[in-house]
């Protein structure tokens, strides 16, 4: 129980929750639909993929980032600019591979799990996965194939989480992004 | 319009909530998961947040002298922390229904005007009857919630108190 607050403190603190509680429910009712949390892994992703791919424009808007030259001004721009946009956190970029094409970004805390326990039967649950498919649907539309993927999650028991993305390939065509 | 950066929490909300609605439609035309009750999906889902949100809040419902009280809670903070502005008019019969009408629902203002699109229209609203009810059941108040546009992004969301 909290104590009471002013209105508008509460009403911030409501605000900044409202994503978080509303990605809650959603899985937990994809949890309810599909019998295996690898479907509900995939569907995440596919959602964020959608999202990603419409998200891309608001962040164009809103941040006047211009076109990065390489992938280590991408990862900046994804860390410091979108993730603080949206999300209010700052994960930092480390791990880079020799090619300069694989980097991970460590969240010390992931503002989706707050409040949130995996509960013992969904072992496989990639709680965070829409996440994934969100930075993969953006990168797309900025002509850049992307894989993107958990490899640390507090929710299992992990010091941190951990999000590894690797650059695949350039995207030539400009044809608009197909919902998947 | 103009986009602010404090704004940018309710683009993504506004996103999860349309790809939730797709998502749900997609996933029944596919034959997967349960068929045909989507709107109840979306409506249970708001009813989780609603009562997320405002347990987060005081619990210390002293602070409302009356159900008009709660009410008016509801069209004022609580509409404005999820869209951010309030409800444009409220009425009711003085015996347990109330009309709040939002004559430019943020889930609406994305989708054409035409006519065509009315009959979509429900599938954007029932998130948001279920959160008025999630939202009251946390104040004390046990209720039925329905929603209609008559023309779009204007709508108004019924909400029938019933007794415990």
């Amino acid at each position: 129980y909290l104590p009471f607050i002013s209105p508008s403190a509460s009403m911030h603190l409501m605000s900044s929750e409202l994503f978080t509680l509303t990605y809650g429910a959603l899985v937990t009712q994809l949890c309810k639909d599909y019998e295996n949390d690898e479907d509900v892994n995939k569907q995440l992703d596919k959602m964020g993929y959608n999202i990603g791919v419409r998200l891309i424009e608001d962040f164009l808007a809103r941040s006047n980032v211009g076109r990065c030259h390489d992938f280590r001004e991408t990862a900046d721009v994804i860390a410091k600019v979108a993730f603080k946009m949206y999300l209010g956190i700052t994960p930092s970029i480390t791990n880079w591979s020799p090619a300069g094409d694989e980097f991970s970004l460590i969240l010390e805390n992931n503002p989706l799990v707050d409040f949130v326990e995996l509960p013992d039967n969904h072992s496989s649950l990639i709680y965070s996965n829409l996440l994934c498919g969100v930075l993969r649907g953006a990168l797309e539309m900025v002509q850049m194939a992307v894989d993107v993927k958990f490899v640390q999650d507090t929710l299992k028991g992990d010091g941190v989480t951990e999000i590894r993305m690797k650059f695949v390939r350039r995207i030539e065509d400009n044809l608009p992004a197909g919902e998947e | 319009g103009m986009t602010r950066p404090e704004m940018a929490d309710e683009t993504l909300f506004l996103l999860l909530h349309n790809e939730m609605v797709s998502g749900l439609y997609r996933a029944a035309e596919h034959g997967e998961g349960e068929n045909g009750r989507c709107i109840t999906k979306l409506e249970n889902m708001g009813f989780r947040v609603g009562q997320g949100l405002i347990e987060r809040f005081t619990k210390d419902t002293a602070r409302f002298k009356d159900e008009l009280d709660i009410m008016k809670f509801i069209c004022k903070d609580f509409w404005t922390t999820v869209f951010k502005k309030q409800i444009d008019n409220l009425r009711t019969n003085h015996q347990g229904i109330y009309v709040l009408q939002d004559n430019k629902f943020r889930l609406l203002t994305q989708m054409s005007t035409g006519k065509q699109y009315l009959e979509y229209a429900p599938k954007y609203l029932a998130f948001t009857c279920g959160l008025i009810r999630g939202g009251l059941s946390n104040l004390g108040i046990k209720s039925i919630v329905t929603a209609e546009v008559s023309a779009m992004p204007a709508c108004k969301f019924q909400v029938m108190i019933q007794k415990m």
